[in-house]
């Protein structure tokens, strides 16, 4: 796999230098943060953290040419699910600052555990996957007939080619997906009225 | 780029996600490893959607994320809850259906 990126990256044109260097800086910070979050023994540290993680898989999507999924991920996860785990450090402060106690005795086996597992999922991705190569370009671009000017009078259509795969994603969410959506809206409602029961003083 | 890059990192962040699940006392800190665990499948989902040239691997995330959301409410209403009987969130000492 890495004698591929090297051929990649010498046959390739300049943008796939570029665009490999920056997604290697972008994956290392990110298994490094990731590390720091199982590791530390500050839980607000830990949540930190996990910023840097979630923003390093929104620039993953960017990289993938998912720009629609990178915004909701950097609007939900960091906008407010970082924020509610925030909140619920702040609730729970009566625990912070024992150092001793943020992990339990199974260091060594949980150690081994995801190392096994890590061997197992890249033998089996290198076995399946070696060398195969993404497009060029990554985006679903949907072909829209939109009116070149709107002085013009409303037949006049030019045929042109979105930069981004919003038009693509709705498409797919409300026409093919729709049941699945309203399941998920019901879910998030039940979720909402569920954590107001349970959290609730009685 | 190739698509074992994305696999491969995506692999390592889930694999640190299970040992932050296996290895946390802090409630709220399996909940963080629990959504490193979701941001690896979203990255898989996402680079398959892309290898494939389809818009169906983001719109499967997007409903990851919002599982995800759910998912993270209840289980900060369940850990708030668990602190407000036992005045801790050590997962170790949750243990009263233990025969």
């Amino acid at each position: 796999m890495i004698a591929a990126l090297f051929a990649q990256i010498s046959t390739g044109d300049d943008l796939y230098v570029a665009q490999n260097i920056f997604w290697w800086f972008i994956a290392i910070l990110m298994v490094i943060a990731a590390i720091k979050v199982v590791t530390t023994d500050n839980i607000v540290h830990a949540a930190l953290y996990l910023v840097i993680v979630l923003a390093g898989v929104a620039a993953q999507f960017i990289f993938l040419g998912a720009e629609f999924a990178a915004a909701t991920q950097v609007l939900v996860y960091i906008g407010a699910i970082v924020v509610l785990l925030l909140f619920g450090i702040m609730l729970t402060r009566g625990s912070l600052g024992d150092e001793e106690l943020t992990d339990n005795e199974q260091r060594g086996m949980g150690a081994l555990v995801g190392l096994m597992l890590f061997a197992v999922m890249a033998f089996a991705l290198v076995d399946g996957f070696e060398d195969v190569v993404l497009p060029e370009d990554t985006r679903n671009l949907v072909e829209v007939q939109a009116p070149i000017d709107t002085t013009l009078d409303d037949d006049t259509f030019i045929n042109v080619t979105r930069g981004s795969d919003t038009a693509a994603i709705g498409d797919a969410i409300f026409e093919k997906y729709i049941v699945p959506f309203e399941a998920v809206s019901v879910l998030l409602l039940a979720a909402l009225i569920g954590a107001i029961v349970i959290a609730r003083k009685e | 780029m190739l698509l074992n890059q994305f696999l491969l990192l995506a692999g390592a962040l889930f694999c640190i996600g299970v040992y932050g699940v296996i290895v946390r006392r802090n409630g709220v800190m399996v909940l963080m490893s629990i959504e490193m665990i979701l941001n690896a499948v979203n990255i898989n989902l996402v680079a398959f959607g892309a290898f494939n040239g389809t818009p169906i691997g983001s719109v499967f995330a997007l409903f990851v994320i919002a599982v995800a959301a759910a998912e993270v409410g209840i289980g900060l209403a369940i850990v708030l809850l668990i602190y407000r009987n036992k005045k801790s969130i050590d997962f170790s000492e949750v243990d009263t259906l233990k025969g």
